[in-house]
């Protein structure tokens, strides 16, 4: 739409600086909180200008967490998190990708029983199966391990969608001259196809990461340790009791290192991510 | 290189879905060999039952001595083109035409000897570092060749390989194909719809219809002597005119019929379409009333034609006569 009126340019503008004011001011405040002290934060209103305990505050909660609730290190859950958020995207392209391989190129015996039951699965979120589940992984004795934070999200249904459309689009021609040339199935998945999907795969990984960073039922669940807890969960411990008693500008301060490590992904990611998404070139 | 035998070769994907109706044929050493016919008459199906990439239903299929019914595609010693070139997007044309000799492990001297080789002779030795996005059509095309080359197989296969090339360029990619062929002289197996690529290239054409052979043997002598109704009717352009006489079919070709006196008429069209050409001029009409055999003429340039009456004559020598309810020449 090109059009060129001044009254409408000013309308746009005013709606977007609206939008972006609504977004970015609880973050200003989050960070202009973790940098104050636990007196200056006690006061009505709160200043909001960034105050002088920002690298003590962080230094604080990177080593000791809280000192009225959790004392665990903010240091050792971003490391949990981290964990968490990597083994979820990375064992889900892994199990997807295979499972879509075997549903779209080869010919057994029950293959489209076994689709629709994985697609099935997409209706059936996390929330809906999480008692089963957690019996499973305790009697499993896998409660406080990285393997019982993380198996039970890496099945997924969506991303094996993803695959088996994409793996739909290339045609045909090309497993028929990988055959020609003599590549077998494995040899043909990990040259032709792996590197053909690229793309969907950074797309996935960046998706996943922040569905992985960002879980909190399941491992408020499982995570019960002290040198378990993710950066979501150890938000959640600090805060313990009546609202004066939570140091606030600490909760804060983790709160600011628990928003980063997505961020600096989507950003660092974003170009594949975007191609991932709207490629078409074959 | 090496000779290739059908022998009633059969193909069906269910009891009742038969699409080869067994044939058979022996193609020999170093011969270019075309599979003509319309779309769904089975010609790519037999062509890749060549290949392997079709199971065999009945029948046998021999490269050389072997009978390769129940060979993997890569032990067949074959190459094949596709119609959409099905080169790798992601690698390189160096990688795309060296894939199959990596996977065969030769040693890289030979990979980059055989590739560079095949490189020149399709002039695509500025191009080797270049994604096949980055190519022309043409250029696509000639990659997915120079990958059946290097590999030096025993058969090529083509599977329309002219076909999503613009007019111009797919007349230049036929004579380079004939010149290849001169030059490397394997046995190859050309399927296509196209009568013209079919003519120019063959040395010896089958002609398909509803997965039967309906006419094997030499372009020009198919021409000549069509075995039944629908070779008649499926090779040349316009196709030869099919018109009921005595009980039977009187098949004569356009370029065969020539005006004449209204008193020597042997055939008057009722004309209602004329198409000049420059070097000749189509004439298109019924002869009798509306219902009737339509028929086409080619007529030389300088000819005076308007709609309307036309008489018209030919030398019995060029007269076909074919069978009206089998379809079969009669001699």
């Amino acid at each position: 739409m090109v059009e060129n009126r001044p009254w409408l340019n000013f309308l746009a503008h005013a709606v977007l600086i609206a939008g972006v004011l609504a977004v970015a001011f609880p973050l200003y405040v989050t960070f202009v909180a973790s940098t104050l002290s636990f007196k200056e934060i006690m006061q009505v209103p709160m200043p909001l200008l960034p105050g002088s305990h920002l690298v003590e505050n962080y230094s604080q909660v990177l080593s000791g967490g809280t000192t009225t609730g959790s004392k665990a290190a903010v240091s050792h859950m971003l490391v949990n998190s981290l964990v968490m958020a990597l083994a979820i995207p990375l064992g889900k392209i892994t199990i997807s990708i295979i499972a879509s391989f075997a549903i779209v190129y080869f010919r057994f015996p029950l293959r489209m029983f076994f689709f629709w039951m994985i697609f099935v699965t997409l209706m059936l979120p996390v929330e809906v199966r999480i008692i089963p589940t957690l019996q499973v992984i305790t009697d499993l004795k896998m409660n406080n391990t990285y393997a019982g934070l993380t198996i039970p999200l890496i099945a997924s249904a969506t991303a094996t969608f993803l695959f088996r459309q994409f793996f739909m689009t290339v045609p045909d021609e090309l497993a028929e001259a990988a055959r020609v040339d003599g590549a077998g199935p494995m040899r043909f998945f990990w040259d032709v196809l792996m590197p053909l999907s690229k793309t969907t795969m950074a797309a996935l990984f960046v998706i996943q990461f922040i569905y992985g960073w960002n879980q909190y039922l399941w491992p408020l669940l499982v995570a019960t340790d002290e040198s378990m807890y993710t950066t979501v969960i150890g938000i959640k411990r600090m805060i313990v009791g009546s609202d004066a008693a939570n140091e606030w500008n600490l909760i804060m301060a983790t709160a600011i290192l628990a928003m980063l490590p997505p961020a600096l992904v989507v950003v660092l990611m974003q170009k594949w991510f975007v191609k991932g998404l709207v490629e078409t070139e074959k | 290189m090496a000779a290739v035998s059908f022998r009633d070769v059969r193909k069906s994907y269910t009891p009742e879905l038969q699409v080869i109706h067994g044939v058979s044929m022996e193609i020999k050493d170093g011969e270019f060999i075309v599979i003509l016919g319309p779309s769904g008459c089975g010609k790519s199906t037999l062509l890749r039952m060549v290949a392997g990439l079709e199971t065999v239903t009945a029948g046998e299929i021999a490269i050389g001595d072997r009978v390769v019914n129940n060979l993997e595609p890569k032990d067949r010693d074959i190459a094949m083109v596709f119609q959409n070139y099905a080169l790798y997007p992601h690698m390189s044309v160096f990688d795309n035409m060296s894939y199959g000799l990596r996977i065969r492990g030769l040693s890289s001297s030979e990979i980059s000897e055989r590739v560079n080789r095949a490189a020149e002779i399709l002039e695509l030795k500025k191009f080797l570092d270049r994604r096949p996005r980055a190519l022309s059509g043409g250029q696509r095309q000639r990659v997915a060749m120079g990958r059946a080359i290097v590999r030096e197989p025993q058969v090529f296969l083509f599977d329309e390989p002219l076909s999503n090339l613009d007019a111009k360029l797919r007349v230049q990619m036929r004579a380079e194909l004939q010149a290849l062929h001169r030059r490397l002289g394997t046995t190859s197996l050309f399927v296509t719809h196209d009568q013209v690529e079919a003519m120019t290239l063959a040395q010896r054409m089958i002609v398909m219809n509803a997965g039967r052979a309906e006419q094997i043997g030499a372009p020009l002598e198919i021409y000549a002597r069509p075995a039944t109704t629908f070779v008649a009717g499926f090779i040349g352009s316009p196709p030869m005119n099919l018109i009921p006489r005595d009980g039977k079919l009187l098949g004569i070709r356009p370029e065969h019929l020539e005006p004449c006196a209204a008193s020597d008429a042997m055939l008057t069209i009722d004309v209602d379409l004329i198409e000049p050409l420059g070097a000749d001029i189509l004439v298109y009409g019924h002869i009798g009333d509306r219902d009737s055999a339509r028929v086409a003429a080619r007529l030389p340039a300088d000819a005076k034609v308007q709609a309307g009456k036309l008489a018209v004559r030919y030398a019995p020598g060029n007269v076909h006569w074919f069978d009206q309810a089998s379809g079969r020449r009669i001699d």
